[in-house]
């Protein structure tokens, strides 16, 4: 089997963020990027398909500036083999749609012959969480996603799901694309033996405006903004004015 | 008249009235600076490794003063069990410099855990340095493993500064040849009673530094027996104790080199062992510094927090003034101890000097800044300075890095 992971280069999950002043989007100079928490998931989870022989290949694929190859040599001393680098210089945040992803990861999984694509359920910058389920629309396979167990058997995937109401077991009929979920492993670190030794692990570059896919953004960003402040709370006098302020005020009930 | 020319001034120098893009807050004096990619990673994964299984647990680790064994092997499981040790035997095979950074790193999360594995590493970069193939292959292994932990033994109650003048003695008895009996004691020893295996200096020989020889003692050698556990001011999750030595027989073959190298060994692991000091206190000032840097920026008095008040500007200015001159001083020294630099040993005692000094002051200036919040346990800044005072006396004492460096300079 060959899995495909795609890894993503977003600000780090520990920095504050601060908008900038013109509201255009989030600051990001000189701001801590890290590989994107659930794309770890993700790696870790190929990487153990690897272990247990199950998978033959773990290729890494992420979009972006140069600095991706940092995210992708991070894959790489997880225990990834190769990774692809899609080259773009568009902020990766909000410059580049999902579906433009999407379509670069389903041209990479049908060019690496994958059988498997799994990413994280979402990217902590976006939060659109619509790559996975457009990455299996687009290729016509089945999908889980919000995984947080998984299993192979032979030409199926045995998958569960997390979802409001609990955990969902589904079965699906490989090639098949999950999307990782924060339970479904707990990443390990690179080694230094293996950050060595990922450094020989080959890493191709393609420029994503040479694959003749549309790039351009069908949605915009209007204003990024601050939440609002916190207000203070309110001392309510009984339960009758709690219960009128949730429902009229508040409107949760 | 006075606008007008500042305007113009401004100009011709080309400054923007526009925002630009500049780095604020402790990146300023990011340990990022001035690396490579590869010792980026480094530092990225030993910090990444501090943040989750170091600095939650520190604080309890110091209370109960309980050793982390267990963490200890998942730092040799990421290749830190013998950082610079050839990769034949399962090493990382990395330079000083590389170590500095990995050290610098885990203090921030644990002084005194990574103190010990940085005791461990110098004992195993001395058996990989000096030992014969078969030692090399009966030791490093397991040591890089952290399944053999390693405490390195050359202090005596009698003997500190005046390391030659150790009397702990290994002579061939006749009743048993091909073994060394060893008799005496070695005090205040990092790990003792906990380590696996002692790398032991005693005297094989006549008086002063030629007649020390290192021997390789193991913790279950007969003979070998413990003192009570000091108690510390710091490093409290490290035993230390007195080890003893009473008729304690290892094979000759446990030597390290030959008779009456050992000193000269023992302070050629010294070398590495005063940067990986200083890269302790350096982990320890730049997490005080940071958390420093967070808190006056959120405590208000008089109305403003006191990041606004320029005495705490200059403070803070000082400070990582000083982090940066302690880590310059030994990322070079560091880089001259893996070139082979002939002053190398003396940069090593400079640095270890200039960063454990410097070290100690910065975390008495996060203190300070914090008012009576830093003397509270909760705000771990009085635990990095417990933590790292000793680092000023051991490996041998900032006077004894000034000695070194002096008789050097007036030779």
């Amino acid at each position: 089997m060959r899995v495909l992971v795609g890894v993503k280069r977003a600000v780090d999950y520990a920095v504050k963020v601060r908008v900038l002043p013109d509201k255009t989007g989030v600051d990001l100079a000189n701001v801590k990027m890290s590989m994107n928490p659930f794309c770890e998931i993700a790696v870790e989870e190929a990487i153990r398909l690897k272990e247990k022989k199950v998978a033959k290949e773990v290729v890494a694929i992420s979009i972006g500036p140069k600095a991706c190859v940092e995210t992708l040599r991070t894959a790489l001393a997880m225990g990834a083999d190769k990774g692809i680098h899609v080259t773009t210089d568009v902020r990766t945040d909000q410059g580049i749609s999902p579906l433009a992803v999407s379509n670069i990861i389903a041209h990479f999984a049908k060019n690496e012959e994958a059988d498997l694509v799994i990413v994280g359920k979402q990217a902590i910058d976006g939060d659109n969480a619509q790559t996975g389920p457009m990455v299996a629309g687009l290729l016509g396979w089945s999908q889980g996603t919000f995984a947080c167990g998984m299993e192979v058997d032979g030409q199926k995937l045995i998958l569960d799901r997390e979802t409001d109401s609990g955990t969902e077991k589904l079965s699906l009929k490989l090639p098949s694309v999950v999307t990782a979920d924060l339970r479904l492993n707990e990443p390990r670190y690179a080694t230094l033996p293996n950050i060595m030794k990922a450094k020989k692990k080959p890493i191709n570059t393609v420029d994503a405006a040479s694959l003749g896919i549309d790039m351009e953004l069908k949605n915009t960003v209007v204003s990024v903004e601050d939440p609002p402040v916190r207000k203070a709370g309110v001392i309510v006098e009984s339960v009758d004015e709690l219960v009128n302020k949730l429902k009229n005020e508040a409107g949760v009930i | 008249m006075y606008r007008a020319i500042g305007k113009s001034t401004r100009s011709f120098l080309g400054y923007s009235t526009r925002s630009f893009s500049r780095v604020v807050g402790s990146d300023i004096i990011s340990p990022l600076i001035g690396l490579n990619d590869d010792q980026k990673e480094f530092y990225t994964l030993a910090k990444g490794f501090a943040d989750k299984e170091m600095a939650p647990y520190a604080a309890k680790w110091d209370e109960e003063a309980v050793f982390p064994r267990d963490t200890l092997q998942k730092c040799a499981e990421l290749g830190f069990g013998g950082i610079f040790v050839k990769e034949d035997v399962g090493g990382s095979a990395l330079s000083r410099l590389d170590t500095t950074v990995i050290v610098e790193a885990l203090a921030t999360g644990c002084v005194g855990t990574t103190a010990m594995l940085t005791i461990h590493n110098m004992c195993a970069g001395m058996i990989d340095k000096f030992g014969s193939p078969e030692q090399r292959q009966q030791w490093l292994p397991k040591m890089c493993t952290l399944d053999t932990m390693a405490s390195y033994c050359l202090t005596e109650p009698g003997s500190g500064s005046d390391a030659a003048s150790l009397q702990t003695t290994a002579v061939i008895d006749p009743k048993y040849p091909d073994h060394y009996t060893i008799n005496g004691g070695k005090a205040f020893i990092s790990g003792a009673g906990m380590s696996d295996l002692y790398v032991v200096m005693c005297r094989t020989g006549g008086s002063g530094p030629r007649g020390i020889s290192c021997l390789l003692v193991p913790k279950d050698t007969p003979g070998l027996s413990f003192g009570a556990d000091e108690k510390k001011m710091g490093w409290k999750v490290q035993p230390t104790r007195q080890v003893i030595f009473e008729d304690c027989r290892v094979p000759v073959s446990n030597r390290l080199g030959d008779e009456g190298q050992g000193f000269a060994m023992a302070m050629t692991g010294l070398d590495g062992g005063r940067l990986n000091i200083g890269a302790c206190s350096l982990g320890a000032a730049q997490a005080s510094f940071d958390i420093a840097l967070g808190y006056i920026k959120e405590r208000k008095q008089f109305s403003k927090a006191i990041s606004e008040y320029q005495a705490t500007q200059f403070k803070v200015a000082d400070m990582a003034a000083n982090i940066n001159v302690m880590r310059l001083s030994l990322r070079n020294a560091a880089a001259l101890l893996d070139e082979g630099h002939p002053a190398a040993t003396a940069h090593c005692a400079m640095a270890k000097r200039t960063a454990t000094d410097y070290g100690f002051n910065v975390v008495n200036d996060a203190l300070q800044l914090h008012g009576g919040y830093g003397y509270l346990k909760d705000y771990h800044i009085e635990r990095y300075l417990r933590d790292c005072r000793v680092h000023q006396i051991l490996e041998g004492t900032n006077q004894i890095m000034s000695h070194i460096v002096g008789r050097s300079l007036v030779a």
